[in-house]
């Protein structure tokens, strides 16, 4: 972990209250996708946790896709080109792409999707084959649609209403689908759903209240059946058996 | 050349920095950042006689210039403390530390004590009589002078280790907290421990936390921590270690003159992992732009002439 400065380069609305912000920084410090930083933002005293989508480093360029839901992300939606973060990165250990099949189910819920991009890109490069499945409540909430068709990828979108591709739920879409391995970010009640119903292994992506987001105050525990672990730094990715759900 | 040394119950600190339980795990996370033996100690995760996993999450919240925390004293028992924990720190940190001690009962903070009295390692044990997020306990022994007496004279029956009570805000008349732990054999007594605190979400319209109140800590509760060291130094001899907010060196010196002879840092570790090191880096800057050539000169300052 490094506490470093990103500029931000562009920061624009892509969905209903969701934003793509791409930072020029040392994205070098990145080992695996599904990690994430750390932001300190002005007049909040806790930094906001935030995952990585996608970064670049030969570019030098990080993607971060959030949604504005409170005080400091609707503080990062009015960050213009040129402004500067105090970020901690890398933090977290992300998704292991050495395990699983050629084929992979890749799940995503809602603003859970952002670090599923970084995913697919390095299982891509690694010459596998994900089936990607989106979930979303309503037409205006899809985003990054195209970006995972860019890769060549089989991509369902499912949305709550209909409004947009399938009707239903990812766990729907996820029924008629044969894959031996998966990798899921999104709502807890999404994640735990689907470890449910999925036979398959997998890792999924969890959320929590965070104070450091570097292991020290014990603030995101979860109890696992290895015992209790800390979401920010064990996680935010666990293999699917270690969660008793 | 200042100098920056000051003595903690016989035990000579570099420094007055001494990063909060439960801000600083047992330090290991810090000392991947840096050196951490630059410190003038640390004291380590409150620890219980058994393994506890603590409160439901969301534990944390924000606040204006603060936060509230609920962890409910997470942490691996006394024995796993001493058989895997101590042991991986004797190869990160060379100095006395500093063993907080935390329980539900007298038995449980005797037992807790005798144990940690053992180690070599350990410096000072500071006994945790304010936890606010646990029920049946913590607090309630650091809330009544009577009660903070009783389990000072437990303790100071089990070692000879200097004893430091650290103290809760969350009562009436914390100087007579302080007194009386004093008066029962305490070597010092450290304060204040976060304030009972809560936040409601307007979207749940639900306490945020799931313990519904937690402990506020950060920048925001400075000025009530100054407060209290400030009375407590006028009603003990024995030495203060203040904290609460304190996030500056400008912050350790004005702690220092309210009656501190050391200083802990909490909440600013989570927000800035450097803040400790960057600390010490600038006390010498602060000390000479306001004339202080010996930081130990300066305890209780404000109270003089």
């Amino acid at each position: 972990m490094k506490e470093q400065q990103y500029t931000v380069k562009t920061n624009e609305q892509i969905a209903s209250s969701v934003y793509k912000m791409v930072c020029a920084g040392d994205a070098s410090v990145f080992t695996a996708p599904g990690q994430f930083i750390n932001i300190k933002l002005d007049s909040l005293y806790l930094r906001r946790p935030i995952s990585i989508s996608d970064w670049n480093s030969e570019r030098g360029t990080i993607t971060l896709v959030y949604k504005d839901v409170g005080t400091g992300t609707a503080q990062m939606s009015r960050m213009l080109p040129g402004a500067t973060m105090n970020v901690l990165s890398p933090l977290g250990n992300g998704f292991d792409t050495t395990v699983g099949g050629p084929k992979p189910l890749v799940i995503g819920g809602g603003v859970g999707t952002p670090p599923l991009l970084g995913l697919c890109k390095q299982l891509v490069k690694e010459g596998k084959h994900p089936h990607v499945i989106l979930g979303f409540n309503t037409k205006d909430d899809v985003f990054y649609e195209s970006e995972f068709l860019d890769l060549g990828l089989k991509t369902t979108i499912v949305t709550m209403d209909g409004s947009y591709g399938l009707r239903g739920m990812v766990t729907d879409a996820c029924l008629n689908v044969q894959a031996d391995y998966f990798f899921a970010c999104g709502p807890f009640k999404m994640l735990q759903a689907l470890c449910c119903t999925l036979p398959a292994e997998g890792q999924v992506s969890l959320e929590e209240r965070m104070g450091c987001g570097f292991g020290a105050c014990m603030g995101c525990s979860i109890m696992t059946r290895n015992g209790s672990m800390r979401v920010c730094k064990e996680g935010p990715v666990f293999e699917r058996r270690l969660l008793d759900w | 050349m200042v100098n920056t040394k000051i003595s903690l119950c016989g035990i000579e600190l570099d420094n007055p920095i001494i990063p909060a339980s439960g801000t600083f795990g047992f330090g290991k996370e810090f000392a991947e950042l840096y050196d951490i033996n630059i410190l003038g100690t640390f004291s380590f995760k409150g620890t219980t006689h058994h393994e506890r996993f603590g409160n439901p999450t969301p534990r944390i919240a924000e606040t204006a210039s603060g936060m509230l925390n609920a962890v409910g004293l997470q942490n691996p028992g006394v024995d796993a403390v001493i058989k895997d924990y101590l042991p991986d720190m004797k190869t990160y940190f060379h100095k006395p530390v500093m063993a907080n001690v935390s329980g539900f009962s007298i038995e449980e903070y005797v037992d807790v004590s005798r144990k940690l009295d053992q180690q070599e390692q350990v410096g000072w044990l500071e006994i945790n009589i304010s936890c606010p997020n646990v029920h049946g306990g913590g607090m309630a022994f650091g809330t009544c002078p009577t009660a903070a007496a009783e389990v000072t004279r437990a303790v100071r029956g089990v070692t000879k280790k200097p004893i430091i009570l650290k103290l809760s805000p969350n009562t009436t008349d914390i100087a007579a907290v302080a007194k009386a732990c004093e008066d029962e054999g305490a070597d010092a007594v450290s304060l204040i421990n976060t304030l009972l605190s809560m936040r409601i979400s307007l979207q749940t319209k639900k306490p945020l936390l799931h313990n519904i109140t937690g402990g506020l800590s950060g920048p925001a509760i400075f000025p009530v921590a100054l407060r209290m060291v400030y009375q407590v130094y006028q009603a003990v001899r024995i030495p203060i270690i203040g904290m609460g907010g304190i996030s500056s060196a400008e912050d350790v010196v004005e702690m220092m003159l309210a009656g501190a002879t050391a200083i802990q840092i909490g909440a600013a570790n989570l927000v800035d992992p450097f803040i400790c090191p960057q600390i010490i880096q600038k006390l010498p800057d602060v000390m000479r732009k306001y004339g202080i050539s010996d930081l130990s000169t300066i305890i209780g300052g404000a109270h003089h002439g």
